[in-house]
């Protein structure tokens, strides 16, 4: 019996060595000079230029452009990861609303409407989308950036499954009082979803925060560049040079994993029951 | 009872997707509430208002029609013109785009690695993950460590786990390609075809196994302990045992994983590839996905692209019906 266990823990620091390793590799070498990497390959090591390199990156001014700084574009990742996880929420709340406390012809229709869109991923329409956006003249905009995201149907099977599962009782007593639609609403379902709006918070903050390919398509202007999608800009840099800025390619990754993986660690407990009971 | 639950199967498999106690995933969302499943088990009251619901419905609504409804129609309807180079106008051409597409070589080899490189991402994700949550679940002191620390990798985009994995599989400095000097094998990323397909399987792999270890964990968690003990009694070996008794009983998460694994292989892992192929996808691997992409947004072959992304949605519209269909016959023993 004892033995097992201790296997077990070998497999187990094992799966640990190989999910953190990468990553405080790529902690440990962002803090030394990018001829020191050059020369000595990576490092487990603390090399002593932390403040230099990430103090370089938030702040020099790079891109072709010359004016975006990695400053901007956290802000950018943050106004993308911030937008997309309150609009989906605000929307598919009242969405769901619409679908589990009224009784209209409609809501079977509707229902079908909205649940067609989970079939399709954005990815396999790309281009269509990208034309779309073209006419309504919302490339490189933080519309065109947040909202075509929102057009997925996720959150709103979410609440609305939640929403069939509060009791009864509530609604015919909240009408004996005499409450509508609208106080019924904010008094009652809101404060009642608080803990699954905070899960889908999280579920949905870092999903806005780690988009690629939209923002790749929708934003040429660096101005609006999100650190997720400025990655591949360096790495374009990079080709060519004798030297790569290896320390600031990882700082730049650092940077950019920084916020998900904070609110993963810290809300873990809430980050799960999102994931599980939501998916996506 | 209403039309959708007739409709749709996995409304009336509903609570047959409960591993012990608790739903999963997408699955609940078609499922009914209680027994008696699906639509039925709406709101006994509810509100009456002749415009209140279309008001609350309309953000969405609009937004899922100028974003959902009219390029997936545009990328239909496209996939039948060919698009004049110069921008004058489109001709109808039928199926021509797709008959092209089809009989391209290239298109047909992209297809090919697609399919083996999503089996061996998800085959290796959902393994390495499964047996993560086995050994996390079995023992007690360091539980809750372990069971952050290899989940936190979840929160990395794609592109940034490619960006690092670049780095370890760099010419010059990456330590993998060190390891593999000593049995033999120079590595080289971005210019042999087979090296790089390596490389993307490593990545990909590394990035999802998070995910499917947060659900088989709390799908074993969800099993209840007098049948574990009863397992037990009847059988003393612990191997045995997982496979007759546990792994049975993980089924229903498995095969949503299996799924949710098979759309990220195709589709998430975009920035994986495009970050570790670096816009030169000549001679190197790339996905149908990425395919796509090159041929709408660098090639602006718009029939052609229009063409390809309809046969992802088909492939995409299969896999969920199948999804449906399976949950329905095979996923009842509870």
């Amino acid at each position: 019996m004892y033995r097992t266990k201790i296997f077990d823990h070998i497999i187990l620091l094992l799966g640990v060595f190989i999910m953190v390793a990468p990553v405080v590799v790529a902690f440990m070498t962002s803090t030394h000079e990018a001829a020191d990497i050059h020369r000595n390959g990576l490092s487990l090591t603390w090399g002593g230029h932390f403040v230099e390199t990430y103090q370089t990156v938030l702040t020099r001014e790079g891109g072709f452009t010359g004016k975006i700084t990695g400053f901007n574009m956290m802000l950018n990742s943050m106004i993308l990861g911030l937008g997309f996880a309150v609009g989906k929420i605000v929307l598919s709340m009242l969405a769901a609303y619409a679908l589990v406390y009224f009784r209209f012809p409609l809501a079977t229709f509707f229902f079908w409407v909205i649940f067609t869109t989970l079939l399709l991923p954005l990815e396999v329409r790309i281009l269509p989308s990208y034309e779309v956006m073209n006419t309504l003249k919302l490339t490189n905009t933080y519309t065109g950036l947040i909202v075509p995201l929102l057009a997925s149907a996720t959150g709103t099977f979410y609440f609305r499954q939640f929403f069939k599962s509060v009791p009864d009782e509530l609604l015919e007593a909240a009408r004996i009082d005499g409450a509508g639609p609208f106080k019924f609403f904010i008094d009652v379902l809101v404060p009642l979803s608080r803990t699954m709006m905070a899960a889908i918070f999280i579920i949905m903050f870092v999903y806005g925060w780690n988009q690629y390919l939209w923002p790749t398509l929708m934003t040429t202007d660096e101005g609006f560049f999100t650190l997720v999608r400025g990655i591949k800009q360096i790495l374009l840099v990079w080709v060519g040079s004798n030297i790569p800025d290896y320390n600031e390619a990882f700082a730049l990754a650092i940077l950019a994993m920084l916020p998900p993986v904070m609110i993963v660690v810290i809300f873990q407990r809430w980050f799960i029951k999102g994931l599980t009971e939501s998916d996506k | 009872m209403s039309t959708v639950t007739d409709l749709l199967p996995a409304a009336r498999g509903g609570t047959g997707t409960k591993t012990g106690g608790r739903r999963f995933g997408a699955f609940r969302l078609f499922g009914g509430q209680s027994n008696s499943g699906g639509e039925s088990a709406a709101k006994r009251v509810q509100f009456a208002s002749p415009f209140l619901p279309y008001l609350f419905l309309a953000p969405q609504l609009a937004i899922i029609f100028i974003f959902f409804y009219w390029p997936s129609v545009q990328a239909i309807q496209s996939s039948f013109y060919l698009e004049d180079p110069f921008g004058f106008g489109s001709t109808f051409v039928g199926m021509t785009n797709y008959t092209d597409v089809l009989k391209s070589g290239e298109y047909l080899g992209i297809a090919r690695f697609t399919a083996v490189f999503t089996a061996l991402v998800t085959f290796f994700a959902l393994s390495i993950g499964l047996l993560l949550a086995v050994k996390a679940d079995g023992v007690i002191r360091g539980n809750a460590a372990y069971k952050t620390l290899l989940i936190w990798v979840y929160a990395i985009a794609p592109p940034v786990a490619g960006l690092i994995g670049m780095m370890f599989f760099d010419q010059h400095i990456g330590p993998i390609v060190e390891l593999a000097r000593w049995f033999g094998w120079d590595i080289k990323v971005g210019l042999n075809y087979f090296d790089t397909a390596f490389s993307m399987v490593v990545v990909s792999v590394w990035k999802q196994i998070p995910y499917n270890f947060i659900f088989f964990l709390s799908g074993l968690q969800g099993i209840p302990v007098s049948v574990r003990e009863a397992a037990a009694i009847d059988c003393r070996s612990g191997f045995r045992r997982f496979w007759t008794v546990i792994l049975p009983l993980l089924a229903p998460t498995a095969f949503f994983l299996l799924i949710i694994n098979v759309t990220y292989a195709l589709f998430d892992t975009f920035g994986v590839i495009d970050v570790m192929v670096k816009d030169k996808a000549a001679n190197n691997p790339i996905t149908l996905v990425y395919k796509v992409y090159m041929d709408g947004f660098r090639g602006n072959d718009l029939g052609g692209s229009s063409a390809q992304s309809v046969i992802l949605m088909l492939i995409v519209f299969v896999l969920t019906i199948f999804q449906f269909r399976f949950i329905e016959r095979r996923v009842h023993y509870n």
